[in-house]
C-alpha cells in the first residue's frame, strides 16, 4: 500500500537532488529571514513571547517559498499528464505528502537549531511539549501546503496565490502553535495546554481527511 | 486481454460556451485499431483524454470493461498506454531510469527483457542510459511508445503518433499499430490519412458538432 507512494517520493527525492528545485530556495529563504530578523532587532532585547511568534513566522514564510514546488514543478515541466497516467490520485497525493513532510521536518529542524543558537531568549522550559507542538505543527503545515499546492498548480499567478490562499487556511494552526510554543517557553504543563493540543490534533486530522477526499477533484481537470 | 471493451454513451464536451463535440456513441468491443479523425481543433486530443480518463466529459459517460466488470476510474491508468506529443517524460532522468521509476510507481516489476526489446525496436537501446534532456524530439517521441507499452496495457491510445518522427520511425509506428491491434484495443487519433489506414473503424469528429 505504501510502496507506490514511496516510489513516487523516491522519484521526487532523486529529481530534487538533480534539479535543486526546492532545496536552494528554502535554504536561501531560511538564511535571509533569520538574518533580517537579527538585523532589525539589533541590540534590542526581545521578549520570550515575541521570539516564539517570530519562530513560527519564519516557518510559515519558508514553507510558502518551497512547499508549492511539489505540484508546481510537475505543472511547469509539463509532467502532470505523465503522473496521471502512471498513478492513482491517492498515490500521487500520498507521495507528494511524504516528500513535503520530510522537507518540512528537515527545514524546520534547521530553523529551530539556528533559532536556538542565535536568539538567547528562545529557551524551552517544557521540551516535550515543544517537540509535540513541533511535530503536530509540521504535519499540519505539510498536509495543508500539499493540498494548496495542488490547487494553485494549474493557476496563472502561482507565486502570489500560494501565500494568499495558505494564510487563512494555516492561520488557526500557526496561532495555536505560537500559543503552544509560548507555553513550552514558559514551562506550562500539559494539563494547561490540553485545549490547544486538541485543536492542533483536530486540525491535522480534518486537513488530512479533507485533502484525500478533495484531491481526486483537484487532480483531474 | 481480448475481453476488454470501451463504451461511449452520449459523450459531449464543451469548454465554457464553446462546444467541442456532442453525442458521441461507440462500442469498441473487440481488439483492433480504431481511428479518430478531424481537422485541427475538432477535439481529437480532448476525446482521447476523456477515453483515457484524464479529463471528464461535460455530458455522457465512458465505460471501460474487462472480464472483471466495469473498471473504476481510480484503477483505469493501469489499463491504458498513452502516446502523444504533449506527453513529457522526466528530462532529468535517463530513459532507463524513467521506465524503472514508472514501473515502481505503478507497482509492477520492470520486465527488463521485454522493455529492452522495445528499446531496440525503437532504436534507443544504445542511448538508454543518457538523460532524456539530451534526446532529440523524435527520440523522445519513440521513448513514449516504450513508456506506453512497458506495462502491457489492454488499451493503447496514440494521439498523433507519428509527429516528430522520420520515415523509419513512422514505419515502426505502423508496425506497432498492426501488431498490437491483434492483442488489444488500439486507438489512433490523427489527421494524417496514412496513420488511419490501418484502422478498421474511423470516428469523424466533424460529424458531432
Amino acid at each position: 500500500m505504501i510502496a507506490k507512494p514511496f516510489a513516487l517520493f523516491k522519484k521526487d527525492y532523486h529529481s530534487e537532488l538533480r534539479t535543486r528545485y526546492a532545496i536552494n530556495s528554502l535554504a536561501m529563504f531560511i538564511i535571509v529571514a533569520i538574518s533580517v530578523i537579527l538585523f532589525s532587532i539589533g541590540n534590542e532585547t526581545i521578549t520570550e513571547s515575541l521570539t516564539g511568534g517570530l519562530f513560527w513566522v519564519v516557518i510559515f514564510f519558508t514553507a510558502m517559498s518551497g512547499l508549492a514546488r511539489a505540484f508546481v514543478s510537475e505543472e511547469e515541466r509539463g509532467t502532470t499528464l505523465t503522473l496521471q497516467l502512471i498513478a492513482s490520485p491517492s498515490t500521487v497525493f500520498s507521495g507528494k505528502l511524504i516528500f513535503n513532510l520530510i522537507l518540512v521536518f528537515c527545514m524546520n529542524v534547521v530553523i529551530a537549531l539556528l533559532y536556538s543558537a542565535l536568539f538567547e531568549k528562545f529557551i524551552i522550559q517544557n521540551f516535550l511539549l515543544f517537540i509535540i507542538t513541533f511535530i503536530l505543527g509540521n504535519i499540519g503545515l505539510a498536509v495543508a501546503s500539499t493540498i494548496i499546492a495542488a490547487i494553485i498548480a494549474k493557476a496563472g499567478a502561482k507565486g502570489t496565490l500560494y501565500p494568499v490562499l495558505s494564510f487563512p487556511i494555516l492561520l488557526p494552526l500557526i496561532l495555536t502553535c505560537v500559543q503552544l510554543t509560548l507555553f513550552s517557553i514558559d514551562g506550562t504543563g500539559f494539563a494547561d495546554a490540553q485545549f490547544e493540543l486538541a485543536i492542533v490534533v483536530g486540525y491535522d486530522v480534518i486537513m488530512l481527511t479533507a485533502s484525500y477526499m478533495l484531491f481526486d477533484f483537484i487532480w483531474k481537470d | 486481454m481480448s475481453n476488454y471493451s470501451i463504451h461511449s454513451q452520449h459523450l459531449s464536451k464543451s469548454f465554457g460556451r464553446r462546444l467541442i463535440f456532442k453525442d458521441i456513441n461507440f462500442n469498441w468491443n473487440e481488439k483492433g485499431s480504431f481511428g479518430i479523425s478531424g481537422p485541427n481543433g475538432s477535439g481529437k486530443s480532448t476525446l482521447v483524454k476523456i477515453i483515457a480518463g484524464l479529463i471528464a466529459p461535460s455530458f455522457g459517460k465512458i465505460i471501460h470493461k474487462n472480464s472483471g466488470g466495469e473498471i473504476i476510474p481510480e484503477k483505469l491508468h493501469n489499463h491504458i498506454g498513452f502516446v502523444s506529443p504533449y506527453l513529457i517524460l522526466y528530462e532529468e532522468f535517463s530513459a532507463w531510469e524513467n521506465l524503472k521509476i514508472f514501473a515502481q510507481i505503478r507497482g509492477v516489476t520492470l520486465e527488463e527483457e521485454r522493455v529492452l526489446t522495445y528499446l531496440q525496436q525503437f532504436l534507443l537501446k544504445d542511448r538508454k542510459d543518457d538523460l532524456v534532456k539530451t534526446y532529440s524530439s523524435g527520440m523522445k517521441q519513440r521513448l513514449k511508445f516504450v513508456f506506453a507499452l512497458q506495462h502491457s496495457p489492454e488499451v493503447l491510445i496514440l494521439d498523433e503518433p507519428t509527429s516528430n518522427l522520420d520515415e523509419d520511425g513512422k514505419k515502426n509506428v505502423y508496425k506497432i499499430i498492426n501488431d498490437e491491434s491483434k492483442n488489444r484495443i488500439v486507438v489512433v487519433a490523427s489527421n494524417e490519412s496514412r496513420d488511419l489506414e490501418l484502422c478498421s473503424e474511423i470516428l469523424m469528429l466533424e460529424k458531432f458538432k
